[in-house]
């Protein structure tokens, strides 16, 4: 195949993941997008295997066949609740599979004895933003996964990190200086992988939603990086694609944690401001209720607006969410949700359980959407939600919050608030929703407590 | 290929990409990440190319790592973003 035409299909596979993103604007045309970008894919996959010569058939075709064997097995057998697990794993495996290219490249290249600096270049960025990434997505899947409970953090963190990554920046110029061994590039690549875990390794709880979209960024930087290194416009346009994609979410996590995106990344724990007394704010103030009196609460309402938080998906409360929403709407009440930006562990995350539990998508609201209509909710019912729900994020100028985006929910007429205890969230501190007038405390496991109210308001509802 | 005009396609891309996502809704936030984590896997095309029978050894044996890796993305993140977009669809 000469490689004009190699290069035009390659062109095709690149529109083709462009026209697939498009699609993914809205949820009727995203099965086609999603199958755009797989049409793209199975082009570019077979022009690489007809027009390169000399290949290694049985190894390619035994490391297809292992790897869709593994990646499809991951894809059937992943709960919804898991779903940030295996976005963080696939990062890594990007970022390795760009490393491991890089490496091969530079090996292929050492060996031939001739090699251009330009590629040689791209090669050991290509490695480094690749072991990052890997090492880094590792440790994010670990404490997704609850394997890692700890957040690393010492004194002197940061000049660490800053030692490590100078050093391996040495350790390219060295590999560039002599390419005749790989010494350079294997100590800059053990450097980086270091990095990424030190990098990772601070962060934790609620900020994981923008560690994720960091690495999905950097797995697609990676692979442009890898399109530099062999030359080829798909690998680079594809990979800036994902590189924008990680970045855009990156930046509206960070937005709607009133974060910048530094103090993240360097793991800086919320806070600072003044950090109020809990008991000052909860004693004598917090009103608590049964599944039975929220269910009273509940028949005599117009319009309900649930609130899922990462509290719904850990006790997978999304399908009691749904035969609450059915009773309720036999009812003629009016059911909405409100997902706040960074509600879960990853962007988008309540959406695809509520989605996977069957509530239409169109009855999930987005937070400038819901909140000027909260004050004509009769109840707010919020399911395992903290942060993204204090008034002093609104209120009070000088808490570790304080213009925060949150969402509105004490302009309901009445809040009801299924939580375990009074524990703080992510950002430590008390949340005065808790002790306000109008909110009504239902202290139980989000699952049991849903589908206790669930079964009061339907035995109400018959007699 | 001049380091230039690759740089024009990576920087235009950018842009191009930006423009795209910002119009992707939050709702589909989840699906948009594994269905980049499928484009990502790209690398496969330099996988697939990296590992020639008359390279070393060494090459051979961390290209076909980077085929397994490349693999996995691609089936995996295409796969399981086609299943969340048909929660997405049977509804709404």
């Amino acid at each position: 195949m000469p490689p004009s035409v190699a290069n035009l299909l390659y062109l095709m596979a690149a529109v083709l993941f462009i026209l697939g993103l498009k699609g993914l604007t809205h949820p009727r045309t995203a099965p086609k997008g999603n199958r755009l970008g797989a049409v793209g894919m199975l082009i570019a996959l077979a022009t690489v295997l007809v027009a390169e010569t000399g290949l290694n058939w049985p190894l390619l075709l035994a490391g297809l066949v292992v790897g869709g064997a593994i990646g499809g097995l991951m894809a059937q057998r992943v709960q919804m609740t898991g779903m940030p697990q295996l976005v963080a794993l696939f990062n890594g495996f990007g970022g390795g599979a760009s490393l491991l290219v890089a490496a091969a490249a530079l090996a292929s290249a050492a060996a031939a004895g001739a090699q251009d600096l330009q590629v040689r270049i791209a090669a050991l960025v290509s490695a480094l933003i690749g072991a990052v990434t890997l090492s880094g997505s590792m440790v994010a899947f670990a404490k997704l996964q609850g394997v890692v409970r700890k957040t690393l953090q010492f004194g002197g963190q940061q000049i660490l990190n800053g030692l490590l990554l100078t050093s391996a920046l040495g350790c390219g110029l060295a590999a560039l200086l002599q390419p005749e061994t790989m010494i350079g590039f294997w100590l800059l690549a053990l450097l980086a992988l270091l990095f990424g875990i030190l990098l990772v390794a601070p962060i934790g709880g609620a900020d994981m939603p923008v560690v994720i979209a960091v690495l999905n960024s950097y797995s697609g930087l990676a692979a442009s990086a890898t399109g530099f290194v062999l030359g080829n416009n798909v690998l680079i346009i594809s990979g800036s694609l994902v590189g924008a994609s990680g970045m855009i979410l990156t930046r509206i996590m960070c937005r709607a944690m009133n974060r910048s995106f530094a103090n993240v990344i360097l793991g800086v724990p919320m806070g600072g401001g003044v950090t109020v007394d809990a008991d000052a704010i909860y004693e004598g103030k917090v009103t608590a209720t049964s599944a039975d009196e929220v269910a009273m609460v509940l028949e005599s309402a117009r319009r309900v607006v649930i609130v899922p938080g990462y509290g719904m998906a850990v006790s997978q409360a999304q399908y009691a969410v749904r035969d609450l929403t059915h009773t309720l709407e036999a009812q003629g009440v009016v059911v909405e949700f409100a997902i706040h930006p960074v509600a879960g562990r990853m962007p988008g995350h309540m959406n695809v359980l509520l989605a996977e539990a069957d509530i239409p998508y169109d009855q999930l609201m987005d937070l400038e959407a819901i909140n000027p209509t909260f004050d004509q909710a009769d109840t707010a019912l919020i399911i395992g939600a903290n942060d993204v729900v204090n008034p002093d994020a609104r209120q009070s100028a000088d808490s570790p919050i304080a213009g925060m985006p949150i969402l509105d929910v004490d302009r309901a007429k009445t809040v009801v608030v299924i939580k375990r205890s009074l524990s703080p969230g992510f950002a430590g501190i008390p949340n005065p929703l808790f002790a306000a007038d109008n909110t009504l405390m239902l202290f139980e496991d989000g699952k049991k407590a849903v589908a206790e109210i669930n079964t009061a308001l339907a035995e109400a509802g018959q007699g | 290929m001049d380091i230039v005009l690759l740089l024009t396609i990576f920087v235009l891309a950018l842009f191009a990409g930006s423009e795209i996502i910002t119009k992707v809704p939050p709702t589909l936030h989840t699906p948009l990440m594994s269905g980049t984590n499928a484009i990502s896997g790209i690398t496969l095309v330099g996988a697939l190319a990296s590992a020639k029978l008359g390279s070393p050894g060494l090459a051979q044996a961390l290209g076909f790592a980077a085929v397994v890796l490349a693999t996995i993305n691609v089936v995996g993140g295409f796969l399981v973003t086609h299943r969340i977009l048909n929660m997405f669809r049977r509804k709404g």
